[in-house]
């Protein structure tokens, strides 16, 4: 059972093959005895995922027929869940019980899925190799040696380790398209607004989008339809309907205009994973797709921008840990300025110190305008740059990543260095764009994935071509040995 | 060296919203602690912010009455510093686009000119929670009901001289924002507050001398007592070869001093920023107008019309205008009885004495505006002389009667108007006083003015009160002339 | 532009972070590093362009002045790290 994608789930739950409480079991099992090896799982929902499946089981039975109904998912550990550690892999949130559900949670919760629990990510979301959680580093199931992406990199394991079949995850600079693309899954950040932030804990508010993580782009749509639409508790959420992201998978791609950016291939590149990207346009080519050369000129300046823009909003956002309301309190606290400074020094990790740290300066008198100003600044242009392809292409694709899977600790004193990672996934965040990753082969023995990028509220487009990739290709099948 | 004194005023009045400025938490005052702070106003982790419509509404009333240039598209900050009463650890406030751009407001001083006072501008913000400092064994207790509630803070230009324009204009914006119906004015509760700014520098100077800041005075009396302190101590601390050191100052009312509260501020950087889980607000034309249409008749209009149309000095038609209460219960007494004088006369006279006496404000006044224009009228028709008249008013007060009209025919208090009545009533009481009539007929002018008034008071007495004075003067001149 | 020491614990001061002795000279280290990566945007010419603050340009919904928050003191301070009476317990501010 753990082999089936949701689709198939669906299917087969319909027709009573089996039933949403054997298949958490079988899951819960599988989790129990390998999720050991990857650490990809915070906490395990056991008692309450049973009594989510046998809810499920029993509105099938009166006759209702959803696709996601029964189906077992999994959270990233941001969102929060009523009753239930939100931990955002921090020590600062120890004992942190959710007192509300992310809307996230309760609209998949709606639809009948099954929440088997919280999914390990790098500390607040901060990291693109789930090596700063403070429940320890999570392992790529392809490679336990190397690391599986960030921030979601627990989303990611489980997904391709077939301990779940799809999970949420937040994406702020890459957070889900890398850490897809490095264990050989799809993943899609949609448009900034698509979906609700309420009770999606926060990093970077302008620039955090919720998305599903799985094994196709047909998953991606069911997981998707469910999680986008409109808000009210959130400011940032746009009143757009939502469209139908199944019906748009089997649009035929005759017509499409793709754009292959030229500053994507440049020396950072490993060149066998451009090589893997030309054979990926070549197969949409055969489907009907043109190719043309297209520039975004200010990519390169999109890191540095990224890299003021998000810490700075960090370091607003994360003032609220400071150990008054709830999460971790320092032992015997001597004055206010001790309880400050001992909760958060002992309660934040490195990365997220030197974030917060970073951010602070940046908002500083006397450096907002050369930093802050400056980074909102390059932000326009980078979007501009997209608004000026958009006119020419549909579409522009790409690797996801320069590089393929890293070894556990290779990066983790040089913080700098991951953060050169990424250089393909961050310009879509600045610009509030969707974007889309899906397997597209392998680099010694470790997947690589390709990028999708479409104009705001085009996930159908993205989903469509990802599907239609995944008709004529197999990457996505592959499971990694062992699991 | 001759002196002058700079004052600029930075108010914060809490909107009179139903719920708060980002959540739909209530904003009564007095509740049990942290029983009206929800998820967003503890600051709970993937909790948002969403902007109250009224809160909107409320400023860009202000900024219309006081003819100040809008923010058409204003933007929210977040101000970041930690202090516990903050959950977030950030405030939200408005930096660069406040909602409410330059205004003016006209004030009246106690000599009776007019001063135009600059306003700055007024933005929106949320308010903090509060610290409790009593002893919890050596420890704070916070409580959030009172974080995220609507305040408006209205920042005036430097253009105040002395502590007396100072409370005018903060009397002024008082009356202004109950008026607009957006603040209660409740200072003793915290619904205004006020921060004033008091530098000093030598008469004729253009620059401005370094600026002390006042924090948080909360009655007019303390704000006078505050800044003329600090005047003073700035004068004495310049002359005695010192300099002011630009920083926080609290007002200690018992001591009648400010003291320094440097320790606490220390340079504290902002780091201002737009929010971003905050899009920028956009005010359109037809919601300004919208909103325009709404405006009550404001307090100069009020005053400029209260002389045109009703004959009122300067000075009655000001102290009339005060509030609006005020306003509209001398405009009904004027209706019933028609005479906006009469009206005046006893809203500025019985009725404030009876309302200052018992502490009342006008709008629990016990005696209704319209009970007080019947009562006025029963003198107009000559029903009761203006001493029964009080005592009426005193019986009306006393809930002794639903009209005047009722405690009239209780009491019997109608006032004899018959002439033949008088006079044989007159005719008794000089009987009764043979000798001094014969003592006044014998009298020089001067002696028998004197003497007249025993008469009057004597026919008083004999008629109960009842008869009307005016015909009993003439009646017992007449009578007593021989 | 490097930071000192003296910068890092100016910085740290603000953001309320308790850093340790030894934690300060790596720390320090590390932010110029990645302030160096930042210091780059400089060479960009960003002459006549508006900054964009968030990515699709729209403005705030307003929400009707209506009380729908109930009283929830007792679940939220359940995860509370001291409480007492219904206040939350920090040690004394001395103001």
């Amino acid at each position: 059972m753990h082999q089936l994608t949701l689709a198939e789930i669906a299917r087969a739950l319909a027709a009573k093959q089996f039933s949403a409480e054997e298949l958490s079991r079988e899951l819960l099992g599988r989790i129990r005895q390998l999720d050991p090896q990857l650490n990809s799982f915070i906490t395990v929902t056991e008692e309450q995922a049973l009594e989510q499946a046998r809810a499920a089981d029993a509105r099938r039975a009166s006759g209702e027929n959803g696709a996601l109904l029964g189906a077992p998912i999994a959270h990233k550990d941001l969102f929060c869940t009523r009753g239930v550690l939100t931990s955002c892999a921090s020590k600062i949130l120890t004992g942190f019980k959710a007192p509300y559900d992310a809307t996230v949670v309760e609209k998949l919760a709606a639809a009948g899925t099954v929440t088997l629990g919280k999914l390990n990510m790098d500390e607040f979301a901060m990291g693109s190799a789930n090596e700063s959680s403070h429940y320890g580093p999570v392992k790529n199931p392809w490679d336990t040696s190397r690391v599986p992406g960030g921030s979601s990199g627990g989303s990611a394991a489980a997904v391709a380790a077939r301990l779940i079949p799809a999970a949420t995850g937040t994406d702020t600079g890459g957070s889900i398209r890398q850490p897809a693309a490095l264990t050989n899954l799809t993943g899609l950040k949609p448009t900034y607004g698509r979906v609700s932030r309420w009770g999606m804990i926060a990093y970077a508010s302008s620039l955090d989008q919720g998305g599903p993580i799985a094994r196709t782009a047909e998953d991606c749509a069911l997981l998707l339809g469910a999680m986008a639409g409109f808000d009210p508790k959130d400011s940032t959420s746009v009143d757009q309907p939502v469209d139908d992201y199944l019906a748009a998978l089997n649009q035929p791609l005759t017509g499409l205009r793709i754009g292959l950016p030229k500053e994507y291939f440049g020396n950072g590149l490993d060149s066998r994973i451009a090589e893997r990207v030309l054979a990926v346009v070549e197969e949409l080519k055969k489907l009907g797709a043109s190719v043309k050369d297209i520039s975004l000129p200010n990519m390169k300046h999109a890191i540095p921008a990224y890299y003021v823009i998000a810490p700075a909003e960090a370091s607003s956002n994360l003032s609220r840990f400071d150990g008054v309301r709830f999460g971790y309190r320092c032992e015997n606290p001597q004055n206010l300025e001790d309880l400050y400074k001992r909760s958060r020094g002992e309660g934040f990790g490195a990365e997220v110190k030197r974030r917060i740290m970073v951010g602070t300066y940046a908002l500083s008198a006397g450096y907002y305008d050369a930093y802050y100003l400056k980074a909102q600044k390059i932000r326009r242009l980078i979007k501009n740059d997209f608004l000026a392809a958009f006119g020419e292409v549909d579409l522009i694709l790409g690797p996801t990543t320069p590089n393929p899977a890293w070894k556990l600790g290779e990066k983790a004193n040089d913080p700098v260095s991951a953060y050169l990672e990424d250089i393909y996934t961050i310009t879509a965040n600045l610009a509030g764009i969707p974007g889309l990753s899906m397997p597209a082969g392998f680099v010694d023995g470790l997947p690589v994935g390709v990028q999708l990028l479409a104009p705001y509220f085009q996930e159908g487009r993205l989903l469509n071509v990802a599907h239609q990739y995944q008709q004529v290709s197999d990457w996505h099948t592959r499971t990694p040995t062992g699991f | 060296m001759q002196w002058e004194a700079v004052i600029g005023l930075e108010i914060h009045a809490q909107l009179s919203t139903q719920s708060k400025i980002f959540s739909a938490s209530a904003t009564s005052f007095g509740a049990e602690p942290n029983t009206q702070a929800s998820l967003i106003d503890l600051g709970m982790p993937g909790t948002l912010p969403v902007l109250n419509a009224e809160a909107v509404r409320m400023a860009v009333k202000f900024g219309l009455a006081i003819n100040a240039e809008l923010g058409r598209t204003n933007v929210f900050a977040r101000k970041n510093y930690f202090y516990p009463d903050l959950p977030k650890g950030y405030q939200t406030s408005q930096m660069d686009h406040p909602i409410v751009g330059k205004g003016y407001l006209d004030i009246t001083l106690e000599d009776g000119t007019v001063k135009r006072v600059g306003i700055t501008r007024a933005h929106l913000e949320e308010d903090a929670g509060k610290s409790l400092h009593e002893d919890f064994h050596g420890m704070t207790g916070i409580d959030l009901n009172r974080a995220g509630t609507p305040l408006l803070e209205i920042v005036s230009e430097p253009d105040l001289r002395s502590a007396k324009e100072a409370v005018a204009y903060v009397k002024a914006i008082h009356a202004l924002v109950r008026y607009l119906g957006i603040c209660d004015g409740n200072m003793a509760e915290g619904s205004l507050r006020c921060d004033c700014n008091v530098s000093v520098r030598p008469r004729g100077q253009a620059e401005f001398g370094t600026r002390a800041e006042i924090k948080n005075v909360n009655s007019f009396r303390f704000i006078e007592k505050a800044i003329n302190h600090e005047i003073q101590r700035q004068i004495e601390l310049i002359e005695d070869g010192g300099k002011v050191v630009q920083e926080t100052r609290l007002y200690d009312p018992n001591k009648d001093e400010t003291r320094s509260m440097r320790g606490k501020e220390e340079a504290n950087d902002y780091r201002y920023f737009p929010c971003p889980d905050l899009l920028p607000v956009v005010l359109e034309d037809s919601f300004i107008e919208q909103v325009r249409g709404e405006l009550p008749e404001l307090p100069p209009q009020k005053r400029e019309r209260f002389q045109s149309q009703f004959g009122l000095s300067a000075y009655d038609a000001s102290v009339l205008s005060a509030s609006r209460e005020m306003a509209d219960y001398f405009e009904a007494v004027q209706q019933v009885c028609g005479d906006a004088k009469l009206a005046a006369n006893w809203v500025m006279g019985e009725l404030s004495s009876l309302l200052n006496k018992e502490g009342l404000d006008i709008e629990q006044s016990p005696v209704s505006a319209a009970q007080l224009g019947g009562l006025i009228q029963r003198i107009q028709d000559n029903t009761i002389s203006g001493k029964i008249a009080k005592m009426v008013f005193e019986a009306l007060a006393n809930g002794e009667g639903e009209t005047a009209d009722a405690i009239i025919e209780q009491k019997g208090l109608k006032q004899v108007t018959d002439t033949g009545a008088i006079e044989a009533m007159l005719d008794e009481v000089l009987a009764a006083n043979a000798a001094q009539v014969e003592q006044y007929r014998a009298s020089d002018e001067a002696k028998r003015a004197k003497m007249f008034g025993f008469f009057v008071g004597q026919a008083m007495k004999a008629s109960k009160g009842k008869a009307n004075p005016g015909q009993v003067n003439q009646l017992l001149k007449k009578k007593l002339e021989g | 532009m490097a930071l000192e020491r003296s910068d890092v614990e100016k910085i740290a001061h603000l953001a309320r972070l308790g850093l340790g002795e030894s934690e300060i000279p790596q720390t320090t280290e590390t932010l110029n590093n990645i302030l160096g990566l930042i210091d780059a945007m400089q060479a960009v010419n960003t002459d006549g362009i508006e900054p964009l603050a968030h990515p699709l340009e729209t403005t705030q919904r307003l929400r009707a002045d209506v009380v729908t928050e109930e009283n929830h003191r007792d679940e939220y301070q359940a995860i509370a790290p001291a409480v007492e009476n219904g206040l939350y317990l920090v040690p004394k501010v001395i103001e």
